[in-house]
């Protein structure tokens, strides 16, 4: 019984289903990373966790409550965090504000945690009063993260986060992404960047068609010959 | 020689710089309106000068009632006493009409065509309204004292032969927009409620995974609107006079001003404004004694030397919005957002 | 197309509601409402090209018509030969001065396109430059011109040409500001398009208004030559004093009747044929594509059609139709009053001509047409109705019932946008859905 765990997910966006019986979960503290070719419905399963489209069977229970019929914002509230792939900063606003925007739904003080982002993304700090626009795509992307940290998630769900950054980017981004998961956050992703999200994956799953094609640890799916021939290149 | 380039720039700024800082002033707090309708509900909101029409409309009739019982603001025009008035009758009209129209609209996802042309029969009823309240006619509310600054005073004051003269309304216009701006800006800049409002604007998606309530933004950019446009009709009403046609004609000096600026930017609203209202006054304005006083007896020109006749000041803002979209269609500011 | 009862019902009830009014009224108001009913489908359907075929929102329907009226007067009036003589040659330079204005400014704008603020430079000098030089000789023969007998004439005329050649020339003049406006806004946001055309109809009206050599502004041009007869020529006539004789009527109202039905024959030909043209053009591969562009830009954008292009076709095509209507209505008013252009009647009254009969329908939109403008005529008496049955109660002088009284007017505008957003929102299909082929 998974901290997060969407079982059995069933369903697509209205026309025909792109998910097919498909299971995706995540242990507190742990990090699930879902990779597979383009179009298996990654993104999808994952918006699916995320009450972002209607499943037709299946569920989504969160510490063994069933928050299938909650919609994304109410999901937020249970402490779930979300950051998309695309457009995921407010671009004409300060990084600060993109953080407070963030912390919209609290109402308590936010400041202890805004500084516990700072932490972990120190360039942010030097840069927070500068609008998200003018930041580099990895500067970008730590936004994101941070935006999603403040309400204090209890999961974090990341679309791809290292689309479109250098890969000396991209190991900073997972070292963080690490740092999180050891503050007992769960994180489940998706990556294109299979190798290098499997090496720091607790859990991994290859989706293919929106079915889960194998399940394992992350450490068993990079010696598995078979994953290793058909998706991370041999 | 010297008093002759003093007379000079007196006669510009009293018939160039005066007018230009009251029309333009005015015409930023109408665009702003129009700009933040665009920001939040993402169309071009071709009611709002009837909105404007509308609040100015409610703010005489309180000025009336005021006047009849012999409550005035001394000095100052009482209608300043009854914008509060005129703002909260507008709040009212515009919030039953999203209500009432606008609201099924976007639950439907419409696209932003539909919402236009649901404006315009908007446009239609509230036109309608004021004519049938107040009728159709010119309607003079001003009272109080006429001028800040008499060109006489001037005169003889300064002993050139050009007086400078500024009515307590341009005053008033100037200060009340410089106010309202500063407070605007205090609001979307400093507030939760305005940064909520920046972020729905910047990214829909992103500021509902955030938890920011759509509905509430939406009030509130009416709200905010409502009183800009009861503001910026009630001051224009009051510096010209009100006639509910001429409200129809500002629309397009106003779409220019937010266009120019960028649809969707605040700060480019008032910037269009002001770039709009200052080419309006400078193209129409006949320069004929400015140049008498600059040049030699022999040179003075005998033509009014007037680049375009005051009928065709909308063509001013024509011309400008048709370069601001031929070069730079995203305006000054590159809007969108707010 | 199978002929569908619903539709043929509501042409039928229209047609009875007109002939009620001559019933009731007189037959001579019921062919006035006609008339102005065949005019007002022509402009809905020239609406319904740009909206119902490219979703393109035209919110200057007004300057479009107008243009087609001065056709009226430049192509049917005679020539003032005074007043050619006068400063005919300094307007023709001044307007070859401001053409080649343009064409120069024009073709550096392009031949120095990305060079930044020289090209800005350039071209706003050259702007200047040529406008000073219009004006120069512009402004003398502009005051020779209107110094000429400026109680009579003060203008140039026309070219004394039949006026039924203005409709034509109306649609071109329409054509012509239409193309040159959707050059500028196409491609851009849908709203800049209907921000651009509401700005130019406003133009356009300001110069028709104020260029007193060409339109005598609000001196108006009156008694332009009819395409059909005068009732007095017809009034004298033997054989139509003995056709008034015969049937019992009198000869004035058969003469003014007569009169009307010519015009409404004109009229309906002329909206026949566009919308036979119309309807060909919606079936045809070309009505298909665009409606293919108009219901997923990107995906036939995807497919290698030039958007841009064809939208501006179908605005240029709609613009001239209105045109065309504006053309035929100051040849029916006999006068050309730059005053009456109002943006009120002209461009949100067709707007819901289109919206009620149906967007993208042609059909539907003759048939708003004559809904809207028969509701439009008959709703002021019975607006003024209504308020004298709700002030029954009150006192001869009571304010209120003063007030009530006089504002009744204004509840038609009030009326039309109310029933433009009960359609938009309960039928947006209108009266006639569009059909789906």
């Amino acid at each position: 019984m998974s901290f997060l765990l969407g079982e059995n997910m069933t369903g697509g966006y209205g026309g025909a289903d792109i998910l097919h019986d498909c299971t995706i979960g995540v242990e507190e503290g742990e990090i699930a990373v879902v990779v597979g070719p383009n179009g298996a419905g990654k993104s999808t399963a994952m918006k699916a966790v995320f009450g972002m489209l209607n499943l037709r069977e299946g569920r989504v229970t969160m510490k063994g409550e069933d928050i299938t019929k909650l919609s994304p914002q109410d999901r937020v509230k249970k402490g779930m965090g979300f950051v998309p792939q695309n457009s995921n900063v407010f671009t004409s606003m300060s990084v600060e504000e993109n953080l407070e925007m963030g912390a919209f739904i609290r109402e308590d003080d936010i400041l202890e945690t805004m500084e516990q982002v700072f932490e972990l993304f120190p360039i942010l700090k030097d840069k927070r009063r500068q609008p998200a626009g003018e930041l580099s795509g990895g500067q970008r992307q730590q936004v994101a993260v941070g935006r999603a940290l403040m309400t204090k998630p209890k999961v974090l769900m990341l679309d791809e986060p290292t689309a479109g950054v250098s890969p000396i980017v991209m190991d900073e981004l997972f070292d963080r992404i690490i740092e999180i998961a050891r503050n007992g956050i769960a994180i489940l992703m998706v990556e294109q960047n299979a190798k290098q999200a499997l090496n720091i994956a607790d859990k991994g799953y290859v989706l293919v068609q929106g079915e889960n094609r194998y399940t394992d640890t992350g450490e068993a799916l990079m010696q598995d010959p078979e994953v290793r021939k058909a998706f991370l290149g041999g | 020689m010297m008093e002759n380039i003093l007379n000079a720039l007196v006669l510009l700024a009293n018939f160039l710089v005066v007018p230009g800082l009251a029309y333009g002033s005015q015409l930023a707090l109408g665009a702003l309106g129009v700009t933040l309708i665009y920001g939040i509900l993402r169309f071009s909101n071709f009611a709002h000068g009837e909105t404007m029409a509308f609040g100015t409309m409610a703010a005489i009739l309180a000025t009336w009632w005021f006047q009849s019982l012999g409550i005035s603001l001394g000095p100052l025009p009482t209608a300043l006493l009854a914008l509060p008035v005129g703002i909260l009758a507008a709040m009212v009209l515009v919030l039953t009409t999203d209500r009432l129209v606008y609201r099924f609209y976007r639950k439907q996802k419409s696209s932003p065509v539909i919402f236009l042309i649901a404006s315009l029969g908007v446009m239609f009823f509230y036109n309608g309204l004021v004519r049938f309240v107040i009728g159709p006619n010119d309607q003079i509310f001003t009272d109080g004292s006429r001028f800040i600054v008499t060109a006489r005073e001037f005169k003889k004051y300064t002993g050139l032969n050009e007086g400078l003269a500024i009515k307590t309304t341009q005053g008033i216009t100037v200060v009340a927009a410089v106010v309202i701006v500063a407070a605007l800006f205090w609001f979307l800049n400093k507030t939760r409620s305005g940064k909520s409002m920046r972020a729905y604007s910047d990214n829909e998606d992103l500021a509902l995974l955030s938890g920011i309530n759509p509905d509430r933004v939406v009030m509130i950019a009416w709200l905010l609107t409502a009183a800009l446009a009861t503001i910026a009709g009630t001051l224009y009403g009051l510096d010209k006079s009100f006639k509910p046609f001429t409200y129809l004609q500002i629309l397009l000096p106003i779409f220019a001003s937010a266009i120019v600026g960028g649809l969707g930017s605040p700060i480019g609203a008032i910037a269009g404004g002001f770039v709009i209202a200052f080419s309006e006054v400078t193209v129409t304005f006949a320069f004929k004694k400015f140049v008498t006083y600059l040049v030699p007896e022999a040179w003075a020109p005998d033509t009014l030397l007037q680049l375009l006749s005051t009928d065709y000041k909308f063509a001013v803002s024509f011309a400008i919005l048709v370069v601001v979209l031929l070069v730079k269609p995203t305006g000054l500011f590159s809007g969108k957002s707010l | 197309m199978t002929i569908n009862r619903r539709n043929v019902g509501m042409f039928a009830l229209m047609a009875l509601l007109i002939t009620i009014v001559g019933v009731s009224q007189s037959w001579s108001v019921a062919l006035a409402i006609l008339n102005l009913c065949l005019i007002s489908s022509i402009m809905a359907l020239g609406v319904n090209i740009q909206w119902g075929y490219g979703g393109l929102l035209n919110v200057g329907v007004m300057g479009f018509a107008a243009l087609g009226g001065v056709a009226g007067v430049l192509v049917s009036m005679p020539p003032v030969a005074n007043a050619w003589a006068a400063g005919g040659i300094g307007v023709l330079i001044a307007l070859v001065v401001g053409l080649i204005t343009i064409v120069a400014a024009a073709w550096t704008y392009n031949k120095l396109r990305g060079t930044g603020s020289y090209q800005a430079l350039t071209v706003g000098a050259i702007v200047v430059v040529g406008y000073f030089a219009m004006r120069w000789f512009m402004d003398p023969a502009v005051d020779a011109i209107e110094a000429v007998e400026s109680a009579k004439t003060g203008y140039l005329g026309g070219l004394g040409l039949p006026i039924l050649i203005s409709w034509a020339v109306g649609g071109v003049f329409a054509a012509g500001a239409a193309w040159i406006v959707g050059k500028i806004a196409l491609g851009l946001r849908s709203d800049y398009l209907a921000i651009a055309t509401l700005g130019i109809s406003e133009i356009i009206v300001a110069m028709l208004k104020n260029e007193d050599w060409l339109t005598r502004g609000v001196k108006n041009v009156n008694g332009i030559p009819r395409p059909v007869p005068y009732e007095v020529n017809l009034q004298r006539s033997e054989y139509f004093q003995k056709l008034a004789a015969d049937w019992n009527m009198s000869i004035i109202d058969l003469s003014s009747i007569t009169v009307k039905l010519c015009y409404a024959g004109l009229f309906a030909i002329v909206l026949l044929a566009i919308l036979w043209l119309s309807e060909r053009a919606l079936r045809s591969p070309w009505g298909r594509m665009m409606r293919a562009i108009r219901d997923n830009e990107t995906a036939a954008a995807a497919m290698g059609k030039n958007v841009t292009a064809r939208h501006l076709q179908v605005f240029v095509l709609g613009s001239a139709v209105i045109g065309i209507a504006g053309a035929m209505l100051t040849t029916l008013d006999g006068q050309f009053t730059p005053t009456a252009y109002q943006p009120l009647r002209f461009t949100f009254l067709i707007w819901v001509m289109v919206i009620v009969g149906g967007s993208g329908n042609n059909w539907g939109s003759v048939l708003g047409g004559f809904v809207i403008w028969f509701f439009w005529i008959e709703a002021e008496p019975l607006g003024l109705w209504v308020m004298d049955v709700i002030t029954a109660g009150m006192a001869e002088d009571n304010a209120l019932r003063l007030h009530l009284l006089n504002s009744a007017a204004h509840m038609r505008l009030m009326m039309m946008g109310l029933i433009l957003l009960l359609v938009l929102r309960f039928t947006p299909k209108g009266l006639i859905p569009e059909t789906r082929r």
